[in-house]
């Protein structure tokens, strides 16, 4: 039976030793390397949840008044959006919980993004000749960010208002373009007109999946062409041969139960944990703002940058050159891309090193990265927190004026001391590994053959 | 004495200081309550405990202190807004929710367990409503038909500070009250009095009928409709972010471990 | 000679080993595999899997109360048992093997050789190279311009003058949120009001004002400005210059001689303005102060707008002027 199913194919498409390979493709077993597959199978999460939500959803800024179940909206009037994600939420049976598995989906896919690129980096896995698919990965997590955004920000209720006016001035904010750059996309100075919103939906639903999809594939591609880095053993040439489990019999269970724990954790995640509580932040208008407005996670570093920038434009005569959003809001992430992008050529230039590496360096081996690597980590993550300094004031009770101003000092020593104490560490695990090494030495040597 | 003796008087030391601290931090039972009790008139326990515990800043007959001091006319140390022509209102909300007394004048009032019983509070409250006229405790009637009016309503005036559901947040200069404790006759009291930072809404702006609708969505809100299960705060991104990296991401970072190999030799 | 019995024999060996394959095969997968306890294990998981999902659509169909959760507990639960048995059933009896497989070479040399071969070969015989490559170029050049070109209509991109625009124009009625014009009496110190222009479009930036009343003793408005605030009556833009959310915060002080200045506040990034000076930035990241409304108070008592702001309005755009804007 299995044998005339495999001749069928061979017969019409010729992949029988193709697909031979395929199954025999070996896949380094270390834990890490999983985390990029938790990415994937969020992304697998997110594709299905949202093809369902683009049923209900409708991308109209028309208003409505609201009919539904949800009481404390009954009778309000809101945007045909906003109305169709409560109705959605409360009247459209499994509707909620497929909501929220796709916004939990969309904030644990970026989570192990930035997991995946942790482990990149500290490990040395973009060096050559993987730089190409390190750099997709980085355009893939930079993409993802807006992807994320805009999804949130379709559906027209209080928080996702506040944050696409907050966006609206970054873009105004962009060095000559800004003004041009803002009119265009939205067509009409903010709120914008009407078709912005099809316009942010068709980026959502359409354009942005397919740009992922399509560096995914590019990404997968290129790891499957160089094959998986490893890292080393004593007992082969880890250079030159790869080590580990064959995708079948072996890693198929393994990778498809990971994958369909992924959409479990998720599913669970969706039923039981409320996520994004549109129903409760109410309508947007341009003269409606709550406290404690915040953006998803992967964009609080942002909100952090924008918050900590002193108030402080360049102006000319009576023209504003730069507005103040541009730090924060342009600057700060642009930095951070470029640097996350231009690494492997920085670090090739600074050590001299121009091999191939198949074998990976464990965060020890290479102390001056692992010290920069600390460092940067810390200066994000640090903006990052203060982001949410406002939360911390009402559940911690520390004061957001002295926690700005800590933050706003604390930025540029942190980094510095944790980058410190990084490379510090791994000297010192070395000399462990060193004196250890030695011992043994001595030991055989003393011992009679 | 050995190292690991020295640790735990370390130890011993650090967790005393921790408990001082924690002593330190507990609200002031330094109230004076009046010795005399049931038996005296209400107008005169009023009097004499305003004379106790308000009268430092706000002056023997709440003519306010807005010069103090040190020790002053009667003593006074403090500084604090007059309180002639308040009324009962004030004096209820403030002594109610344990904002007053304060410890330090110029403090921000935060709301805690109140220090006086409800009898002494109709005393204070009595007893400062006689400095001259002023408004009565408010009875308001939640109005539960216009929810929808009253979470509009509570947008445009109370959202920018106290959060969409209540929640509380950050003005420069203050931390915003949560309003998951508020009772119905506190809220109208305070939209109306406008205590520390906040407005003070009058009748001409926010209506009787308006602030029913308002204190309904405020009710409504301290048990939002957590249809999608737990409700982590209602406070939006900031748990949701800790809730995907310190569940979803933990166990599924935990399942990798599970099913790759942990030792790289 | 010898290759062709080497041949032979080689076919010979072929054949028989064709005629045996199904007894003595080389194995592929070394290892072996199976475990019937853990296969009865993981048989296990499968049927409790099953049931969760029948359990869903039981749930589904029979509209529970906390149908989400039920949902999810269902839903979640069937995937994560199946995973549960797929990894279970990997590390146990499905067989896992070692492979050993060399990593494909750094380069093709040859390869990149002939690549480079079949570049130049193609374009041998042509005689006017440059001329092409410049036509091609032009070609491709103007063909993308002219794709790029529609653009344009996405958005009246190159006139930026409508950031400028404001309904706001002397004598327009200030109105509450019912549309009602308000009154200069009954504008009340320490408390704020929003307004919007009358018989206009709100949901634009340029609509909405925050109205307070500071004691015209304590107004230190900027110079020119001396007659915009009658009766201590000042309005500015609802909107923050900073990322464009509204200011939806007055710190209006209790008790001033301890607490800090009334002022307007934005949500989003905690942008701090004085409205007794003009709205100008004392707190947060805002570059550039909010833009204030000059008001009048018309003979019947209600409060009208006596000219247009004095910068523009919502957020800054790289080269912003802070001229008026026009209605």
């Amino acid at each position: 039976m299995i044998r005339r199913a495999i001749r069928f194919l061979d017969q019409r498409s010729g992949s029988a030793p193709l697909l031979k390979k395929t199954l025999r493709y070996v896949f380094p077993d270390h834990w890490s390397f999983l985390l990029g597959e938790v990415a994937l199978y969020a992304f697998i999460v997110l594709v299905a949840t949202g093809v369902y939500l683009t049923l209900f959803f409708e991308p109209s800024t028309a208003k409505t008044v609201y009919h539904g179940s949800y009481a404390p909206l009954r009778g309000m009037e809101m945007s045909r959006a906003y109305a169709s994600v409560v109705h959605l939420s409360f009247d459209v049976k499994a509707g909620l919980l497929i909501r929220q598995t796709h916004h939990w989906a969309a904030d644990v896919f970026i989570a192990a993004i930035v997991l995946h690129l942790i482990r990149v980096f500290f490990t040395g896995a973009y060096r050559k000749p993987r730089e190409l698919t390190y750099l997709i990965g980085i355009l893939m997590l930079f993409t993802a960010l807006l992807e994320g955004y805009l999804g949130y920000s379709l559906v027209d209720d209080l928080l996702s208002g506040m944050g696409l006016a907050i966006g609206y001035g970054v873009a105004l904010s962009l060095p000559f373009v800004g003004g041009n750059l803002a009119l265009a996309i939205w067509g009409h100075p903010f709120p914008g007109d009407p078709s912005f919103w099809s316009r942010m939906y068709i980026g959502h639903v359409l354009i942005l999946p397919l740009l992922i999809g399509g560096l995914l594939a590019a990404h997968l591609a290129l790891v499957a062409s160089r094959h998986h880095t490893q890292f080393q053993r004593r007992s082969v040439p880890s250079e030159r041969k790869v080590v580990g489990i064959p995708t079948f019999p072996g890693q198929v269970p393994r990778s498809l139960g990971l994958m369909i724990a992924v959409a479990g954790v998720l599913v669970l995640l969706g039923g039981l944990v409320q996520i994004n509580p549109v129903w409760l932040w109410g309508p947007y208008h341009v003269y409606d703002g709550t406290n404690g407005a915040q953006p998803d996670w992967y964009l609080g570093w942002l909100i952090g940058a924008l918050r900590l920038v002193p108030s402080f434009d360049v102006v000319v005569g009576n023209r504003t050159l730069v507005p103040n959003p541009f730090w924060g809001g342009v600057l700060f992430p642009l930095v951070v891309m470029a640097a996350l992008m231009l690494w492997p050529w920085l670090e090739r230039r600074a050590t001299g090193d121009r091999r191939a590496h198949n074998v990976l360096q464990r965060p020890r081996d290479a102390p001056v990265r692992t010290g920069i690597g600390a460092g940067f980590l810390a200066w994000v993550a640090m903006i990052f927190m203060a982001g949410a300094s406002d939360r911390a004031l009402v559940f911690l009770g520390i004061s957001y004026m002295s926690q700005i101003w800590f933050y706003r000092v604390a930025v540029w020593i942190v980094p510095v001391l944790v980058g410190l104490v990084a490379w510090r560490f791994c000297l010192a695990l070395r000399g462990m590994e060193e004196v250890q090494a030695e011992r043994e030495a001595a030991v055989r040597s003393a011992q009679p053959e | 004495m050995s190292r690991s003796r020295k640790a735990i008087l370390g130890a011993v030391l650090l967790a005393g200081m921790a408990l001082a601290a924690l002593a330190e931090a507990q609200p002031p039972s330094g109230v004076t309550h009046a010795p005399g009790g049931s038996q005296q008139k209400q107008l005169q326990l009023g009097a004499e405990l305003f004379a106790a515990n308000c009268a430092s800043c706000h002056g023997f007959r709440g003519e306010g202190v807005l010069t103090p001091r040190e020790n002053g006319v009667g003593g006074a140390t403090g500084q604090g807004p007059s309180l002639i022509g308040v009324g009962e209102m004030a004096p209820d909300f403030y002594l109610r929710t344990g904002r007053m007394p304060l410890e330090h004048a110029g403090e921000e009032p935060e709301r805690q367990r109140p220090f006086f019983n409800s009898r002494e509070i109709e005393a204070i409250s009595a007893y400062v409503a006689s400095f001259g006229g002023g408004p009565k405790i408010p009875e308001p009637k939640p109005d539960y038909g216009s929810l929808s009016e009253g979470m509009s309503l509570f947008t445009e005036h109370c959202a920018g500070c106290h959060q969409i559901v209540g929640e509380g947040g950050y003005v420069p200069g203050a931390k915003v009250p949560v309003l998951g404790h508020a009772t119905p006759t506190q809220i109208a009291e305070a939209v109306r009095i406008g205590p520390f930072l906040m407005p003070k809404f009058p009748q001409s702006q926010i209506s009787e009928d308006d602030l029913n609708k308002i204190i309904a969505y405020v009710m409504r809100s301290k048990h939002p409709e957590d249809a999608g299960g737990w409700g982590i705060g209602h406070i939006g991104p900031v748990p949701e972010g800790m809730i995907a990296w310190f569940v979803a991401v933990f166990v599924l970072a935990g399942l990798c471990a599970v099913i790759g190999r942990r030792l790289s030799t | 000679m010898k290759s062709r019995t080497k041949f032979a024999l080689a076919a010979a060996f072929g054949l028989l080993r064709e005629a045996g394959r199904r007894k003595k095969q080389k194995p592929i997968i070394e290892a072996e595999g199976g475990d019937p306890r853990a296969e009865l294990i993981v048989a296990l998981l499968l049927l409790g899997a099953a049931a969760c999902a029948v359990m869903f659509i039981v749930v589904y169909a029979l509209d529970w109360p906390n149908m989400t959760q039920w949902l999810g507990l269902c839903l979640g639960g069937c995937l994560l048992l199946i995973a549960a048995a797929l990894i279970y059933a990997g590390e146990t009896f499905v067989p896992t093997e070692e492979l050993e497989e060399d990593y494909p070479p750094i380069e093709h040399p040859e390869a990149q050789e002939e690549l480079d071969q079949i570049g130049r070969e193609s374009v041998r015989g042509f005689t006017r190279k440059r001329l092409l490559l410049g036509a091609a170029g032009a070609a491709g050049a103007a063909l993308g311009a002219a794709l790029v070109v529609p653009a344009a209509s996405l958005g009246p991109f190159l006139d930026t003058e409508s950031f400028y625009y404001s309904p706001w124009h002397r004598d327009r009625r200030l109105v509450d949120e019912a549309g009602k014009p308000y009154r200069a009496e009954e504008i009340e110190y320490e408390t704020f009001y929003t307004a919007f222009p009358e018989n206009a479009y709100r949901e634009e930036l340029a609509a909405p004002l925050v109205v307070v009343k500071v004691d015209p003793s304590e107004l230190e408005l900027p110079e020119g400005r001396e007659s915009w605030a009658p009766e201590g009556i000042v309005a500015y833009s609802k909107v923050c210059t900073h990322a464009g959310c509204a200011i939806a915060l007055y710190r209006k002080p209790r008790f001033p001689q301890a607490e800090p200045r009334p002022a307007l506040v934005c949500p989003c990034h905690y942008s701090t303005f004085d409205p007794a000076e003009g709205g100008k930035v004392i707190f947060g990241p805002a570059g550039r102060d909010l833009p204030q409304l000059p008001l009048l108070v018309d003979s019947a008592g209600e409060l009208r707008a006596a000219g247009n702001f004095s910068s523009p309005v919502g957020p800054s755009f790289w080269g912003v002027r802070t001229r008026r804007p026009t209605a």
